[in-house]
């Protein structure tokens, strides 16, 4: 059977089977799920990375807006395994450049998984034009460029010099675009009136941008929010978890528990 | 009439005409606030309608009426759906009512839900133990001990969390804690999340205390 495309319905994927099934054309399908589950099962082989990187540049899966679902998996999944392998930030970062938006968004997010800070230049162009560019684009359901992804990245890899950069989109008129700068800043300079602005968003009337303040919160750590956070219309899962993000960054900066780490875990008990 | 009585009336009948999710949400809130054990036929009710909102606010409700609603929450479950025994589950776990035990026990270590195996798990350490009779006590107590223990394998951090709170309640009632904080240091030192690691030391430290 070697070579033969062959994912038996309700049989786990093997390891051999998912990089025969990467690397034939015949069945997209096939080739598109084994790009997931080489990420999902965290496989970095020398052999898994390469077949990724090949399905970077594949041609062959197209959707019907004309996108590449493909590369997006591939992209997605070189984000998890791809540390520590040379070619992968050159290629991600030409994904940056791809015609579908999605692949941008999602090699941004990897780029940022990696904590690939060399992508910043590339990322930061990326922004050119500034909120007067960033529209959506006619006809589809996003902006022209994954802004929110690359925010994010900036936020994480970036530094203070990118502050002029970032702040005008503030004011964007999008809640999520202003979410991601407000986080973005907040992470760069580590000034509590950006974290602030995500905290007044806890208050928001739509529970969609409530959770995704949470998220924000709990992803950087910001802890003079620990209370709103707990108070939060939301779901306790939700709040666990950001709060959880609270905890483990206090927990990075000092393994003893400190005061603060047992008001976190205070409120976690209460929302059990 | 009195103020009380039409106050109750007038949220009840507010419960039952709502028209929104949001409406709902408002009502079966100021229904709980009252504290009113009348209130408790309504707010099983709310459990079943699909409204995570309105049942999160109804599930405190109960928790906060306590022991008197137990037995009719009890009396319901057979014919709840699956979300609405889920939502039982968690006020049950939040009273702590020795009745509600057997079925806390079965949901934390199987319940599909990690938000009600997280609730159970809770629930499991802080049972009223002083409301069981001595002879069968710390039979009841070991019970909870054994699917604890076994709950802190969980797949969810949060669920292992929640064990972790369950078993620190639980070893303060108990004469004999060794199990427990054999168990605690392992997953302060072993665990996977760092979050579950910190709450097991603090776990410890509490019991530590003299």
């Amino acid at each position: 059977m070697s070579g033969v495309p062959h994912n038996p319905d309700g049989q786990p994927l093997t390891l051999s089977q998912a990089l025969i099934n990467i690397n034939q054309t015949a069945d997209p399908g096939l080739r598109y799920y084994a790009a997931w589950w080489l990420g999902k099962m965290r496989v970095c082989s020398p052999e898994a990375i390469n077949a990724l990187l090949r399905a970077l540049d594949d041609q062959t899966d197209r959707s019907p807006d004309g996108g590449y679902p493909l590369r997006r998996n591939a992209a997605r999944a070189l984000g998890k395994v791809g540390q520590g392998y040379d070619d992968v930030l050159p290629a991600l970062i030409r994904c940056l450049d791809c015609d579908d938006y999605y692949v941008r968004e999602t090699a941004a997010q990897s780029l940022e998984s990696l904590g690939e800070a060399a992508a910043v230049p590339k990322l930061v162009a990326l922004l050119d034009g500034g909120v007067a560019a960033a529209v959506q684009v006619e006809g589809k359901p996003h902006l022209v460029q994954p802004y929110n992804a690359i925010l994010e990245a900036l936020g994480s890899l970036g530094d203070r010099t990118l502050a002029t950069t970032i702040t005008p989109f503030l004011d964007h008129d999008d809640t999520q675009v202003r979410n991601a700068a407000a986080r973005a800043l907040y992470q760069i300079t580590g000034e509590a009136q950006y974290a602030e602005r995500l905290v007044k968003v806890l208050g928001h009337d739509q529970l969609q941008l409530r959770r995704a303040a949470l998220m924000d919160l709990g992803a950087v750590g910001y802890l003079a929010g620990a209370d709103a956070i707990a108070n939060t219309l939301a779901e306790n899962s939700m709040k666990l978890i950001a709060l959880k993000g609270l905890l483990e960054q206090q927990l990075a900066q000092q393994t003893d528990l400190c005061q603060d780490s047992r008001r976190v875990m205070t409120l976690m008990d209460s929302l059990l | 009439m009195s103020t009380t009585q039409t106050t109750f009336d007038t949220r009840l009948q507010a419960v039952n005409e709502a028209d929104s999710a949001q409406g709902l949400l408002d009502a079966v809130e100021a229904l709980a606030e009252l504290n009113d054990t009348r209130a408790v036929p309504t707010l099983i009710q709310v459990l079943g309608f699909n409204n995570p909102g309105a049942a999160v606010a109804a599930v405190e409700g109960l928790i906060q009426i306590g022991v008197p609603a137990v037995s009719p929450i009890l009396k319901k479950l057979d014919g709840y759906n699956y979300g609405a025994r889920a939502w039982a589950i968690r006020a049950l776990a939040g009273i702590g009512d020795p009745r509600g035990q057997s079925l806390l026990l079965e949901a934390a270590a199987n319940d599909f839900s990690l938000s009600v195996r997280r609730a159970a798990a809770r629930g499991l350490g802080t049972i009223r133990w002083q409301d069981i009779s001595a002879d069968k006590r710390s039979d009841a107590m070991l019970r909870s001990q054994t699917t604890l223990l076994q709950v802190t394998q969980d797949d969810e951090w949060v669920v292992r969390y929640a064990s972790v709170v369950g078993l620190e309640a639980l070893a303060l009632e108990l004469p004999e804690i060794a199990p427990i904080t054999q168990r605690l240091c392992q997953l302060r030192d072993q665990d996977d999340t760092m979050a579950v690691q910190a709450r097991a030391q603090w776990a410890l430290e509490k019991l530590e205390k003299p």
